[in-house]
């Protein structure tokens, strides 16, 4: 949705990631693994809130959390601190959550990064880690309900909330962005965002001149365009004055309904955590999560671009995706045409690769790869020979020798070829002269007549014949 | 000592804590220093230990001891209360790594003690369950908060005892009821499974009547622990084979200040005297931030207690006071309403006053920094002297049910608090008596010297006799 003139859409979003990579949870050696539990069935003294227990910080998250900050080009603290966010609610066991906090005198583990979406920079304020709060569930809607249930077996599973700028301005943006943040953070290895619930968000928006709105409880990213969409019509019916309040998504009835307003905004009363020392990173350990993490895709494409010459476009569509990005590496060890063979991976393979690891070898690609280098066969040909491969689940090989694939490369006989469709389109050949398109339409009537003709062979013969008429 | 006398087969476990139980039968009536009692479970435990002995088996550190914990220290399968009706009806699946440790030594838990509810308050008189008595004189206060654990030792109802100490629990009953009590240094002793009431303040510490008994709780509890991230792995030092002799004793004039009683004062004079005598060296200073320190301690302390005492509110374990179908706010209202006291709900009011927005700066970060600059003052001061020394109680054991303001009652902590907020190790040493009521001379060290402290302690308690409390002695 394209703003107005005059009504400036900005929004800030909030995500929340679990560190689903995690064994166990942030602060005590509970599985993170709830989702196939029955309610309350992963929790111990420390994630339930019993009073005595004492949190210990999972190391690991603290590694995880150090990776996204690099990721999203952040600057990553020496030094962060742990903070109690205190409110009542009942899926919060202790009465706060252990939180970070950039106020207060405290210090978020990573501060300062942007994401670029679609050629623009995003900027992130800060990430945190904190801990997840357990989860209620309704009989009907938050506002109708009688009772609710608890389940606390979420209650302390490690989160990294993401807080961006509000350099945000329309819906499909912020779900560019999401989809971004979400490939980038799967490629670290640190959160499988496809789990329900592993990735939230809240958003701020405001239209220009009007009230900052936040909408909460927006649980997966799907329903972010649609939040969004939903609040600035409902914004825009009040022309930018909107009231600043807290408003929820309610996914089933897709409406945001209004929370509290601002003036009855919670004080989280904020302070240091006393159970817990400082998060220490010296500017060695962040050097060494740095070498040793997985590559982004950003980083990926540039790679790319410089290592194997391949061209922008094909680096970038190839490094999106991690699998792709990975079988690639494996093909490139085994030899060059390294732009045929992104060009035959991005263009034949991104449907998924094969499930088995034995589906497609390697060396079968790359020998069809080397193939259409040697001009043995066509890339029509190759693309074919893939296509039925995986189809049946045969060889690549098999295909072409059983399809009796193979290039036309003599070119007295494609020269015959084209003196044959010229001959049938009186005039044709005085239009190719002067208009590139009916060129390429000449083109295509010759392969189409002998599929195994190189395009380039073709292509060549027919401007000399134009220039001997 | 009852360790070796078990040990040696001179005395047997059972009898011992037999004898224990029945003591505690015959004078806990009149003065309440147990909440709940663990006859059973002691007493099986005594008999292992007698067969053990038997068939030659290796005994703990602490073999026979009847140990008295304050009933804010979880045990497993035992009632934890705090002194509070909130937490009713709850039993934690798990001991307090202090507890661990003390079982592990074959220490024997006889029971637990009564405190002012959350261990707020230095008189144990804001407990849910009704107050403690002192047992030098029954119409008289022990102390808090850890009055229980302090009037059982005296009178002989537990060889020894755990308190916790956030702004002087241990060491005011210690004072009041004539034993010695322990704060150890801040990450000496692991916090698992004390519940919270200033988490940045507070220690796990050890009480007994004689100095040798504290020492050995003291090397039994302390010692860095996984689930404490708190916890120090600094090793504890032995006690010094010297004695006090050349020990740099330094005097704190704001200790001896204006609100101190003059016989107290009088009497903890007499103590320094008598350490020079031993062969100390007594001087005198002045910690000039030491007048803020009572302001400071009650900000974070509260502040602290206010998000701690979050969580109770009915849903998950303790008192649920609402029955009915009520909005959540409600129901977690009346809960809280009606599951503390009043010292506590004012505690938790102040406290989420200091942290809230607009406030916070002027109380709470302001705190910290004149925390910071007392920690500065005393680390100073204990660079010129290995002890600092004052009376740990300005006052003699105030009667039961003496009408004074919160803000009086808070005044007495004024000696206390300080080591605290320092962190520092500090003990409270038997000091003679004035009309017949227990006076404490307090020591501090540096940080992880608690060697110093007892070394002192063993010291000055030599040749003094131990004295009994009359009613204990009847007995
Ligand atoms: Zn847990």
């Amino acid at each position: 949705m394209q703003a107005e003139a005059g009504l400036r859409v900005k929004i800030g979003l909030e995500v929340h990631c679990q560190l689903t990579a995690l064994k166990t949870k942030l602060f005590c050696a509970c599985s993170s693994d709830y989702r196939s539990s029955e309610p309350n069935e992963k929790i111990c003294p420390v994630c339930f809130g019993l009073p005595g227990t004492l949190p210990v910080l999972n190391a690991k998250a603290i590694e995880y959390a150090t990776m996204i900050g690099l990721a999203l080009n952040c600057t990553v603290a020496n030094r962060s601190l742990f903070y109690r966010k205190n409110y009542f609610y009942p899926d919060l066991p202790k009465g706060f959550q252990i939180s970070q906090y950039d106020k207060a005198g405290g210090v978020a583990i990573a501060s300062a990064g942007s994401v670029d979406v679609e050629g623009k920079s995003i900027r992130i304020t800060r990430i945190q880690l904190e801990e997840d709060p357990g989860k209620l569930t309704y009989e009907g809607t938050i506002d109708k309900s009688s009772y609710s249930l608890v389940d606390y077996n979420r209650a302390g599973i490690a989160l990294v909330e993401i807080v961006t700028e509000p350099d945000i301005e329309d819906a499909r943006e912020a779900k560019a962005f999401l989809e971004k943040l979400r490939s980038t953070i799967e490629s670290l290895g640190v959160s499988n965002g496809e789990l329900d619930g592993a990735m939230r968000c809240d958003a701020n928006i405001s239209l220009a001149g009007g009230a900052r709105v936040e909408v909460k409880n927006i649980s997966s990213f799907k329903e972010v365009e649609k939040a969004l969409n939903y609040e600035i019509l409902r914004q825009k019916t009040f022309s930018g004055n909107a009231s600043s309040e807290t408003r929820h998504w309610d996914e089933r009835r897709s409406i945001t309904i209004a929370l509290r307003s601002k003036e009855e905004e919670q004080d989280y009363r904020y302070f240091p955590e006393p159970d817990l020392r400082p998060i220490v990173l010296q500017p060695e350990t962040i050097e060494g999560v740095k070498k040793t993490m997985p590559e982004v895709a950003d980083a990926r494409a540039s790679r790319y671009a410089k290592e194997f010459g391949l061209s922008r476009q094909l680096a970038k569509e190839l490094s999106a995706n991690k699998d792709l990005s990975a079988f690639f590496e494996e093909c490139a060890k085994l030899g060059g045409g390294y732009q045929e063979m992104a060009g035959l991976i991005v263009g034949e393979l991104s449907g998924g690769l094969p499930a088995g690891a034995s589906a497609l070898p390697p060396q079968e690609f790359v020998g069809l790869v080397k193939m259409v280098e040697s001009s043995a066969i066509t890339r029509a040909q190759a693309k074919e020979a893939l296509r039925e491969a995986l189809r049946t689940g045969g060889h690549v090989g098999d295909v072409v020798k059983q399809k009796n694939m193979s290039a036309v490369v003599d070119e007295r006989a494609i020269a015959a070829i084209i003196d044959r469709v010229v001959g049938a389109r009186p005039g044709a050949l005085e239009e190719a002269r002067g208009d590139k398109k009916s060129f390429s339409y000449l083109v295509g009537q010759v392969l189409k007549e002998e599929p195994r003709a190189q395009p380039g062979v073709v292509a060549k013969l027919l401007a000399k014949k134009l220039r001997e008429k | 000592m009852v360790p070796s006398m078990v040990g040696h087969g001179e005395i047997s476990a059972e009898e011992y804590i037999a004898s224990m139980f029945e003591r505690i039968e015959r004078l806990d009536l009149g003065i309440h220093a147990y909440l709940q009692l663990d006859r059973g479970g002691a007493l099986d435990k005594a008999r292992a230990l007698d067969r053990r002995v038997k068939n030659g088996g290796r005994l703990g550190k602490l073999a026979g001891m009847g140990v008295a914990v304050k009933d804010i220290i979880c045990v497993r399968s035992l009632q934890a209360t705090c002194g509070s009706k909130i937490l009713e009806g709850f039993f934690p699946p798990y001991s307090a790594t202090a507890i661990q440790r003390i079982e592990r030594e074959d220490g024997i838990v006889l029971g637990k003690t009564n405190l002012d509810e959350f261990g707020m308050g230095n008189t144990t008189q804001n407990s849910a369950f009704g107050p403690t008595m002192n047992p030098w004189d029954l119409s008289r206060v022990p102390g808090g908060s850890s009055g229980g654990s302090g009037a059982a030792v005296a009178a002989g109802m537990a060889s020894v005892a755990l308190g916790s100490d956030t702004g002087g629990s241990i060491r005011c009953p210690a004072s009041f009821c004539s034993v010695v009590g322990l704060k150890p240094t801040y990450g000496r002793v692991s916090r698992y499974g004390l519940i919270p009431y200033a988490n940045s303040l507070e220690q796990i510490g050890p009480m007994g009547r004689e100095a040798e008994s504290v020492w050995l709780l003291f090397e039994a509890i302390a010692g860095h622990d996984p689930e404490d991230a708190t916890s120090s792995t600094e090793p504890v030092r032995p006690l010094r084979a010297g004695g006090v002799e050349g020990l740099r004793v330094g005097r704190i004039k704001e200790f001896f200040g204006e609100g101190a009683q003059p016989k107290v004062k009088e009497k903890v004079m007499d103590g320094c005297a008598r350490l020079e005598t031993l062969g100390a060296k007594v001087g005198d200073l002045s910690i000039a931030s030491l007048p803020y320190s009572l302001a400071v301690y009650y900000i974070i302390a509260m502040a602290e207690a206010s998000s701690n005492l979050s969580r109770y509110d009915g849903v998950r374990y303790g008192l649920s006071a609402e029955k009915g179908t009520v909005d959540w706010n409600t129901a977690f209202s009346r809960t809280r309403s009606e599951g503390f006291g009043e010292e506590v709900k004012r505690r938790i009011l102040l406290g989420t006053f200091v942290l809230s927005a607009g406030y916070y700066e002027a109380y709470y970060v302001r705190a910290q920094k004149v925390r910071e600059l007392l920690t500065r003052e005393f680390t100073l001061a204990l660079k010129k002297f290995d002890v600092l020394l004052g009376p740990t109680m300005p006052v003699l054991p105030p009667k039961l049910g003496e009408k004074v303001t919160p803000l009086e009652d808070y005044l007495i902590d004024i000696n206390t608090v300080a080591a605290n907020l320092t962190g520092l190790p500090a003990i409270s040493v038997p000091c003679g008596f004035v009309d017949g009521l227990p006076v404490g001379m307090q020591l501090i060290a540096p940080r992880f010297r608690e060697d110093v402290l007892l070394t002192a302690a063993v010291a000055f308690g030599k040749g003094q006799g131990l004295k009994s409390p009359p009613l204990a002695e009847a007995a």
